[in-house]
């Protein structure tokens, strides 16, 4: 280290030097590996749908296994399949960006706090062997303590018995209300009824459902030491199973009208 | 210095965890499940070598004043692009590493190692101090990693070695082994083990007790 080194002139050359150097190596990793990272995260995103619904077998391929689900636009405010917009290149985040794909939401209707949510929603629909609707898997979203929870909730064809829920993306607590990955607590949701005389009915309760409870179809137990993440789960699947969420397509599907 | 010290110094005679207690934090959150550990120790390994090595190049053009920050530039720059190719070859342990790879740039490791070491000495040497340091970091590491995973979920590298009870097997896992504190106390007494092997590194008390005086009867 010589004496020339210290004069503010070279201070700014070596700090800029080193951040062009640094900033060019940074973007240019970035930009090379993009593509696979994108690879794999649709990978990981139809994996998620696919445990959702009970589906997912780790010995088989993604790609190969998705083969069965068919992905759908559907209008979220009439409730019916729109045929304007192309499942394949649809971005569900991006439209909720763009001012003309999306609504906002007064804050009673936004028990999700999700804020503007998007006019149109992907929905994935898996059908039997016979060709007969089998399972329903929504996408659902919302806000939990620190971070939005996105994640996926599958329907029997009954349109009401919940065959299973799973998040792949959320910044909640690890150990507490990271525990929403945990397969023991999504196990819970297994079984459990979503809609009891018309109404959204399904709820995460404080502490443990009591086996003997009338309502015991209907709810399932909550995060011990992650009640707002409980709470953010809970009023998410309300959300996008009411009125404002999914409600007029699964009664179109219902009727058998969709 | 030779080579050969260069490397093997840091695993036992001068570990970065176990005597300069350094890099603890993350000793404690990915030690759960080997696989994870692994890649942990890999990515910290290669950071803090290419760290030492390209500032260990630029050593005579840092001016002093700035040090720190150029130090911190080079680091975060590699941290960076080695979270970006994980999250391209290694999709699902990059989730479960999520924010400890990010965190590597604050790890008390590859800093110390690229302040003490790489701004007085020459590149290759700065390189091998790096790769040395990286693996008296991924030793303590593995060991943890090991106990943890062994007796915590019965399985090494996620292959079952001890059937567990809830699947028709017989061991009962230690649930305390899966949540970061477990590793304090294996840390401690690896720190123990070591010491009492290497008995040079105990440290000098700083202060004696004194012998208990008996307070003067007062009349």
């Amino acid at each position: 280290m010589s004496s020339n080194n210290e004069g503010l002139g070279r201070v700014l050359t070596v700090a800029l030097a080193l951040c062009i150097v640094c900033s060019v190596v940074v973007s240019a990793a970035a930009v090379v590996l993009k593509p696979q990272q994108q690879a794999n995260k649709t990978r990981d995103l139809k994996r998620n749908i696919l445990m959702a619904a009970g589906l997912y077998d780790a010995n088989m391929s993604v790609e190969e296994q998705f083969e069965r689900v068919t992905t759908r636009v559907v209008n979220i405010e009439t409730g019916e399949y729109t045929s304007e917009i192309n499942p394949e290149g649809f971005d569900p985040r991006a439209a909720a960006k763009d001012p003309s794909t999306w609504v906002r939401l007064s804050a009673e209707e936004d028990m999700a706090k999700i804020i503007r949510q998007a006019k149109y929603s992907l929905v994935y629909l898996v059908n039997d062997d016979e060709g007969e609707l089998d399972k329903i898997i929504l996408p659902v979203h919302g806000y939990g303590l620190w971070s939005t929870l996105y994640g996926f909730v599958a329907l029997e064809s009954d349109v009401n018995t919940i065959v299973g829920l799973g998040f792949y993306e959320h910044g909640e607590t690890p150990g507490l209300g990271g525990e929403v990955d945990n397969p023991r607590w999504k196990a819970l949701w297994e079984g459990k009824k979503a809609f009891r005389d018309g109404e959204v009915a399904i709820s995460v309760i404080k502490g443990a459902v009591s086996p003997e409870s009338p309502s015991a179809d209907w709810q399932v137990d909550g995060l011990s030491g992650a009640t707002l993440t409980s709470k953010g789960v809970h009023n998410l699947v309300q959300f996008w199973l009411g009125e404002n969420g999914f409600a007029p397509y699964l009664e179109n599907l219902r009727k058998g009208e969709a | 210095m030779d080579i050969k010290d260069t490397l093997s110094g840091p695993i036992f005679r001068n570990n970065p965890i176990a005597l300069q207690i350094l890099g603890i934090c993350s000793a404690l959150a990915v030690t759960s499940s080997l696989q994870v550990t692994m890649v942990m120790c890999i990515a910290l390994t290669l950071v803090t070598a290419f760290s030492n090595l390209f500032i260990s190049v630029i050593r005579g053009f840092i001016p002093s004043s700035i040090r720190i920050i150029v130090q911190m530039t080079i680091i975060a720059s590699l941290v960076i692009v080695v979270d970006q190719i994980l999250k391209a070859v290694a999709y699902e342990i990059s989730k479960q590493l999520s924010v400890f790879v990010g965190l590597i740039i604050t790890n008390c490791i590859v800093m110390g190692r690229a302040e003490a070491f790489a701004m007085k000495n020459p590149p290759i040497p700065s390189f091998l101090d790096g790769i040395g340091n990286g693996l008296g970091y991924s030793f303590v590491l593995l060991t943890i990693g090991t106990v943890r995973e062994l007796f915590g979920s019965g399985k090494l590298f996620g292959v079952e070695v001890l059937p567990l009870v809830t699947e028709g097997g017989w061991y009962t896992p230690n649930g305390l082994l899966l949540l970061p504190p477990s590793a304090f106390f294996l840390i401690g007494l690896l720190i123990w083990g070591i010491r009492s092997w290497q008995k040079d590194q105990v440290e000098q008390p700083e202060f004696k007790i004194a012998q208990h005086t008996p307070v003067e009867e007062s009349a």
